[in-house]
């Protein structure tokens, strides 16, 4: 099977449709089996959550959609609904013959498109295919939004883009790729026509947008176009319409970039004040380190595409079964404020921000610096907030330039690694780009110190204030997450990754409402440090971190920090996403 | 070709009551829909399907339920999955009492419990035998010659 819709039954959507039924039940996966084929889709049963995870890691490109049983001996339906979600990204339909609603919440809080309940008719699955569509045209949407970033691969140095740069790794090249496609021939609108609608993709490397960037420096920002650029560039393969649409895409990209800026302004001087109170809880034990660490983050641009983040194995300051940590990176006054824009995914993300099966959008819009694998990934997300919703997360990333002047040697900003690695497969490191991961976890203990952190941010930024509201509804998602082990190998998107901090233990955590916040601040820290001796969580004195750090970092850690994690699953990490 | 009509007639009617009694619902109708020349047996092979399966879960629910101490969560889990296969072919009384038995699961109520399994397997049964006779018919039929009446 090719990806996308280019097989064989491409021609008639949604005939051909690529099913995978999953359902422990002999008779029910017999009798899906048939009315699947019924529709005229293409069927593949499968009566192990198990076989169907191989099945599907198998043929990446096989399946179009999966539908599966809520209730299966071998593992739970909704952590197959979210293995899916994360390493395939594609739709999938819960079934059950329970039709409680709190059941039915928790398919759609781990991200199914859709909860059947038994016994299914056949016009219920007639429909299917939507889910199918509807995820394609969001991740066009999503694609449109990207695709300045697509073609960058820095490697962070010396490219204008490198700051600001999405750090897609391969594998997120080629789902745009993929998307591209879809795009493309959806475009037409031409069900019966996909075939004949392939043209020919142009593929945006790091190379190609130099020369992009560099014709458009040359001509003048403002007196930009199409032909002029297209002369400058002297690519004889690329067509007016190619850059035409890239360059759109381009100007889109430096609004957003703009607007990180002004962020990124507002929010320097940011409110000690905040901080401090977020110190007081338990769970904030955290911030306080973090912040104090920040201070000596040395903010040292080149050093920053080494740094490396590390999952903030945030230790037992977390409490309460609180799992949110925040880890707040503070800045130093003195830090210069950032002048690289991180792409601003808050505002233009938010909407894109719905995880549920949309695109990376998080990844796509966030520089992710390189993490180091390495950090000890003690989930501090055993009950990880919610990561269901995706949406909670925005990765902003920040390029800290002000970094550089922090002390090094202190490892400053805790990543979560899984968060970082989930989201994005990031080959490049991105040079001094705080990488701002902020998770807002309305953690009912620590709920008011948060708060007033994160409104207050809201109140600095008007990206984040939207960034908020938006997941103002997304907060009662949260959380059913079912603590699982991450499993990095799938991660591709950062979504997947998010929920995957959920460790496996069990949920004990009250159901907080989280509005995941990821910030993520790249700088020095990246060192392993993670028990950092200058981390005196306890001992928040710092106010002044927090000054250029628009973002703080939250790190939601759970009180127990053991993390299943096995180290040994996320050799994406590794060398995917966070180079040092 | 009376007899052939006979038949037909006691089959229309047949599965008729055993709607109008309960036993089965609606689904039975879709698996009966989805019934076509390249699938000719397939309700008889869906219904088998669950024939075999029920009586796996059966033991497996008579077992949970004789241990000393009853691990409630496996009963249910039990009960919960011969519900949804119950309801994959529209086994409608059997169902019922599914939900039942998952309520007195979750009371942790042994005797409710005793007493559905019993009760479940009676319907089980029940409904295992009026389909049985119904495939007979249907059987008879097509010996004869004639055709399955439109669902």
């Amino acid at each position: 099977m090719e990806n996308g819709f280019s097989s064989p039954r491409s021609e008639s959507f949604p005939a051909g449709l690529r099913v995978l039924v999953v359902d422990d039940d002999p008779t029910w996966l017999k009798i899906l089996e048939k009315m699947l084929k019924k529709c005229a889709y293409e069927v593949t049963t499968c009566g192990l959550a198990r076989e169907a995870l191989n099945l599907l890691r198998e043929r990446k490109d096989g399946y179009d959609i999966v539908i599966s049983d809520v209730n299966m001996p071998d593992m739970d339906g909704f952590k197959l609904l979210e293995h899916v979600g994360l390493e395939m990204d594609l739709p999938v339909i819960m079934m059950s013959v329970d039709g409680e609603t709190s059941r039915v919440m928790k398919g759609v809080q781990h991200g199914a498109c859709d909860y059947l309940l038994k016994p299914i008719r056949m016009k219920e699955l007639r429909n299917i295919w939507q889910h199918v569509f509807r995820k394609k045209i969001h991740e066009i949407r999503d694609i449109d939004h990207h695709e300045s970033f697509e073609g960058i691969r820095l490697s962070i140095n010396g490219s204008e883009f490198s700051e600001d740069c999405i750090m897609f790794s391969g594998e997120d090249l080629t789902s745009f790729k993929k998307r591209k496609d879809f795009q493309n021939k959806y475009d037409e609108r031409d069900y019966g026509d996909l075939s004949s609608t392939k043209k020919h993709r142009v593929v945006w490397s790091v190379d190609l947008h130099q020369k992009f960037v560099k014709a458009v420096n040359q001509i003048g920002f403002d007196k930009v176009g199409p032909k002029k650029i297209l002369d400058l560039m002297n690519v004889p393969w690329l067509t007016r319409e190619n850059v035409a649409s890239h360059l759109q895409k381009y100007r889109l990209y430096l609004i957003r970039l703009q607007k990180e800026n002004d962020l990124k302004a507002s929010f320097g001087g940011i409110k000690h004040s905040d901080v401090p109170s977020k110190d007081t809880s338990g769970g904030f034990g955290l911030q306080s380190s973090i912040h104090t660490n920040q201070n000596d983050v040395a903010n040292d641009r080149d050093q920053f595409s080494g740094s490396n983040f590390y999952g903030q194995d945030l230790d037992a300051k977390n409490n309460e079964g609180d799992q949110e940590e925040i880890v707040s990176e503070p800045r130093p006054d003195s830090k210069k404020p950032l002048t690289a824009d991180v792409p601003d995914p808050q505002d233009t993300r938010s909407s894109q921000m719905s995880f549920d099966h949309s695109s990376a959008s998080l990844g796509s819009d966030v520089n992710y610096t390189e993490f180091d694998c390495s950090i000890p990934k003690q989930y501090p997300w055993s009950e990880c907030p919610e990561v269901q919703s995706k949406q909670e997360h925005k990765l902003l990333l920040q390029l800290e330039d002000g970094f550089s002047q922090q002390p090094p040697g202190v490892p400053q900003h805790y990543i979560e690694i899984d968060q970082l690695q989930s989201g994005r497969d990031t080959s490049s490191p991105i040079k001094n780009e705080p990488v701002l991961v902020e998770y807002k976890s309305h953690h009912e203990s620590h709920i008011s110190p948060k708060e007033t952190a994160i409104d207050n941010f809201s109140v600095q930024s008007k990206s984040l204030i939207a960034y908020h509201q938006s997941f103002e509804p997304s907060s009662t998602a949260i959380k059913s997450m079912k603590p699982q082990a991450v499993d990095l190998s799938c991660i591709t998107d950062l979504e997947p990754c998010q929920r995957n901090l959920i460790s496996p233990s069990d949920l004990t955590f009250p159901p907080f409402n989280e509005d995941l916040t990821v910030c993520w601040l790249q700088g020095d820290f990246l060192n392993k440090n993670f028990g950092l001796p200058n981390m005196e969580f306890a001992d928040y004195s710092d106010p002044g971190f927090i000054a250029d750090i628009p973002v703080h970092l939250y790190d939601t850690l759970t009180s127990d920090y053991e993390c299943p994690y096995d180290p040994t699953e996320y050799p994406i990490v590794d060398q995917g996403l966070f180079i040092l | 070709m009376d007899g052939v009509v006979q038949l037909q007639k006691q089959l229309v009617d047949y599965i008729a009551s055993l709607f109008h009694e309960g036993f089965l619902d609606e689904q039975f109708n879709q698996l009966q829909q989805l019934q076509d020349e390249s699938n000719p047996d397939f309700v008889v092979e869906v219904v088998s399907l669950f024939f075999e399966d029920s009586e796996r879960l059966l033991n497996e629910l008579a077992k949970a339920l004789e241990q000393k101490t009853i691990d409630f969560r496996k009963v249910d889990a039990h009960v919960h999955q011969f519900k949804g296969s119950s309801s994959s072919i529209g086994a409608h009384r059997v169902q019922k009492v599914c939900i039942a038995f998952r309520n007195y699961c979750e009371e942790q109520n042994v005797e409710g419990c005793l007493k559905c399994l019993q009760q479940v397997k009676h319907e089980y049964s029940l409904v295992r035998n009026k389909l049985e006779t119904l495939f007979q018919l249907e059987k008879q039929i097509i010996a004869a010659g004639g055709s399955l009446p439109a669902t």
